[in-house]
């Protein structure tokens, strides 16, 4: 038996380190696995609420969420093919084309 | 301490390090690793919370198909690793400073302001027959029946905009 709790602040945790992977990293791809991250942290405390309050909906919720991850996963690595194809890096701080 | 307990400390032990070990590999290769690791973890998580449809869909599209994608890129465009650059000096302690608050404040939050009760019993056989799967089923086709054929509509979305992305016009060098 396991408080609800321990879930939440692992979730919270695991949320705090995908935020640190992208405002530590200047790599584009390992953005990209941290933004993957929090959305998996995001998803252990809504299945935890789901267990505790012994619904489905939760779980649908995350069915959904990994669908849509997958989904934006497909596009943001073709946007990071397509920039290194045309910068020949992917060092986010070469992608400053706007800069003043 | 039960076993429950013991079990879930190891591991959130093993999700945490390898979260870090994702963090902080110089290598994107074995950044990517770090991170199947850790959705393994994750899916067992959701094992223990009495979700197995879950922690498959989470095996086969996370750890499955979506790394394998990542890995594909990270070797085909040689990227590995990054030569060090220094553009900000400041920003990287800053970043850690700033996440640690985040991490404190919003556990802080979440226990104090939300106060979420109950506790995660383990699962009973009951998750184990079809009648569980059979249960989400209705769900989601009952109640979250447009969601889902929204979902379907994005991936398609998803799909007609990577090969859009990609393709090379006619005539147009690489």
């Amino acid at each position: 038996m396991i408080p609800v709790e321990y879930y939440i602040v692992l979730s919270a945790i695991l949320f705090a380190i995908g935020v640190a992977g992208v405002l530590i990293r200047r790599n584009a791809l390992i953005i990209f696995m941290s933004i993957e991250l929090m959305l998996n942290a995001a998803n252990l405390a809504v299945v935890a609420f789901s267990s505790v309050l012994k619904t489905f909906s939760g779980q649908v919720f995350v069915f959904f969420v990994i669908a849509v991850a997958a989904a934006e996963v497909a596009v943001g690595l073709a946007l990071i093919v397509e920039i290194f194809k045309a910068k020949h890096s992917i060092d986010v701080d070469q992608m400053s084309s706007l800069k003043g | 301490m039960t076993l429950d307990l013991a079990l879930f400390l190891i591991l959130a032990l093993v999700a945490v390090a390898t979260a870090l070990g994702m963090l902080f590999s110089k290598n994107a290769v074995y950044s990517a690793l770090f991170l199947v690791l850790n959705f393994v973890t994750v899916a067992v998580f959701y094992l223990l919370l009495g979700a197995p449809f879950i922690a498959m869909a989470q095996i086969t599209v996370y750890a499955g198909a979506i790394m394998v994608l990542f890995l594909f890129v990270i070797m085909l465009l040689g990227a590995e690793r990054l030569p060090a650059t220094n553009v900000l000096p400041w920003q990287r302690p800053l970043a850690i400073t700033l996440t640690v608050i985040l991490a404190m404040e919003s556990t802080y939050l979440l226990l104090s302001r939300a106060r979420p009760s109950g506790s995660v019993l383990p699962p009973g056989a009951e998750v184990n027959t079809v009648d569980n799967l059979r249960a989400m089923a209705m769900t989601l086709f009952n109640n979250y029946l447009l969601p889902f054929e929204v979902t379907s509509v994005l991936l398609l979305v998803a799909m007609v905009g990577v090969i859009v992305l990609v393709r090379r016009e006619k005539g147009q060098k690489s």
